[in-house]
């Protein structure tokens, strides 16, 4: 899975029948160790129900398929978690706002 | 399979994986002899692997033909914590 952060969403009214009502989410991944964007982006459909700002991570290829969301659908990038906190070498890179100390 | 030490945790109570009972590491990838090549995935941990430690890491659809992982959304697992590894018939890493 790789870590990336919602900076927008896309939105398709021509669309392949099965795919309706889905969720599209910009995203960019992160570095995780300074939590930057890398500046490289794709689009992930949402099983979990992410807002703009939030960091997420996503599950890539046939496994994108497997959520309830997704089941039998054609994706190939969909977000199934979103994160909290993140330590990385005995370092809270990232805690979610709200989230206590 | 891809060589990684595990640098971190990642923790997300809002996930719809319905797994339950194993961790997100935050693992980043690195060469035969450990050297870390900054830059990092998230895998799943069925092995409880410790901070520091280098594993192994299956990914794609591999990454579901575990018992914890099977017809989940993963791509990435750890299925196994790497004692020793030799190249070219020196040991170029040791746990």
């Amino acid at each position: 899975m790789v870590l990336a952060r919602v900076i927008g969403s896309v939105v398709s009214t021509r669309k392949e029948p099965k795919i309706e009502g889905i969720k599209f989410l910009l995203l960019e991944k992160l570095d995780c160790e300074t939590m930057k964007g890398k500046g490289d982006f794709l689009v992930a459909m949402d099983a979990v129900g992410a807002g703009p700002g939030e960091v997420v991570f996503y599950v890539a290829g046939s496994s994108s398929r497997m959520t309830n969301v997704t089941e039998g659908k054609p994706s190939d990038a969909t977000i199934i978690a979103i994160v909290d906190v993140i330590d990385c070498k005995d370092r809270v890179v990232y805690r979610k706002e709200g989230e206590p100390a | 399979m891809i060589l990684a030490r595990v640098a971190g945790t990642v923790v997300a109570d809002r996930r719809s994986d319905s797994i339950s009972g194993a961790r997100y590491l935050l693992a980043e990838l690195c060469a035969a002899n450990g050297a870390p090549l900054s830059e990092y995935l998230i895998a799943i941990d069925p092995l409880g692997a410790g901070l520091g430690e280098v594993v192994l890491i299956s990914q794609g659809s591999s990454a579901r033909q575990t018992a914890l992982t099977d017809k989940k959304p993963i791509d990435a697992v750890i299925v196994g914590i790497v004692d020793m590894v030799e190249e070219a018939g020196s040991v170029v890493y040791r746990k």
